[in-house]
């Protein structure tokens, strides 16, 4: 039973980071990276680290996506203005 | 050296580390054991403390050195990031217009930001006794202060997060962690020895002796480091603007 949902949190966890490398635009990379964020805390919860599993939603799951999507927000505001400029 | 030499250095050095990797691995406990040789001696110590979770006595007890170095770490790059991310001569701040929200993600987000902070601060208080602790609860709360940047707007983040007495409270929570090390040196211990105070009945929140102090200087690290270095980011993506023809 056990080995069951460790294979189904692995299974889940390959899937997310391929769609994860797949994706090309930032943005969605952000949205997809929270989502693989969570699989890897049920991954660590079910191999009985829960508090990695912890750090891994705190930090994952919310502060790495959103400095990315600040990230993508100053970057694209500076392009906006480039070309309104010219 | 032409490309040709180049990628056979590549391929041989992918390979000797590709080997030893594989080495290693075949050299590991297998998957699942019950035979966990360092788990029993850390569970023993942390016992011995009277600390319940036996990840913070690692954390902040057995080897509060290794915390120590990666509490500087952090310090280090939320100040290279304030230094970095500053905002330069040819750029200049613009208001930002007050955004509208739809409602039910306002409503969403005022209701989550109590219960966010508090969990957050549960989490870093209780450290010593169940999973979590000063960096997950810090990451938690911090991360619960910008849920009203989704739920209000920029403005009224920034009225409940003046920066500079968060980055003066991270400096502050990196010294009481040193300040607490010094102690134990003090009392004639070893630097961050767990000697200084008394550990207390087992399982109570004051139990552990000076893991849950050290416990909370991190998380008051962790939790201003983040809302610095959030704030930072929010600058460069929502205020900071270019000056026109540069």
């Amino acid at each position: 039973m056990d080995d069951a949902v460790i294979a189904v949190a692995l299974v889940l966890v390959a899937a997310c980071a391929t769609v994860a490398v797949a994706t090309r635009d930032p943005a969605r990379q952000a949205l997809v990276l929270s989502v693989l964020g969570v699989v890897l805390a049920v991954l660590f919860t079910v191999l009985q680290a829960p508090d990695v599993g912890l750090s891994q939603l705190a930090v994952g799951s919310a502060l790495t996506p959103l400095l990315l999507l600040l990230t993508v927000r100053k970057v694209r505001r500076r392009g906006q203005r480039e070309e309104s400029g010219r | 050296m032409s490309p040709r030499t180049r990628l056979w250095l590549v391929a041989v050095g992918g390979a000797g580390v590709a080997a030893l990797l594989v080495a290693a691995c075949l050299g590991l406990p297998a998957f699942g054991g019950d035979h966990h040789p360092y788990g029993d001696r850390a569970v023993e110590a942390s016992l011995a403390h009277r600390t319940a979770n036996t990840i913070a006595s690692v954390n902040f007890d057995q080897r509060a050195f290794d915390t120590l170095g990666e509490l500087t770490i952090l310090f280090a790059a939320v100040l290279g990031c304030v230094a970095l991310l500053r905002q330069t001569r040819d750029e200049h701040r613009a208001r930002p217009e007050p955004a509208e929200v739809a409602p039910p993600v306002r409503r969403y987000a005022l209701l989550v930001l109590p219960v966010a902070l508090l969990t957050g601060l549960y989490v870093i208080a209780h450290g010593q006794l169940s999973p979590g602790g000063g960096f997950q609860g810090g990451v938690a709360a911090a991360t619960a202060l910008h849920l009203l940047y989704l739920g209000a707007d920029y403005r009224a983040l920034e009225r409940v997060r003046p920066v500079g007495l968060y980055e003066v409270g991270d400096g502050v929570a990196v010294c009481a962690y040193l300040v607490t090390g010094i102690a134990a040196l003090l009392g004639g211990a070893a630097f961050l020895a767990n000697t200084l105070l008394p550990h207390g009945t087992f399982n109570t929140l004051s139990s552990g002796g000076t893991v849950p102090l050290l416990n909370a200087a991190v998380g008051m690290e962790v939790a201003c480091a983040v809302v610095v270095l959030l704030a930072r980011f929010l600058d460069q993506a929502v205020e900071i603007e270019e000056e026109s023809g540069t």
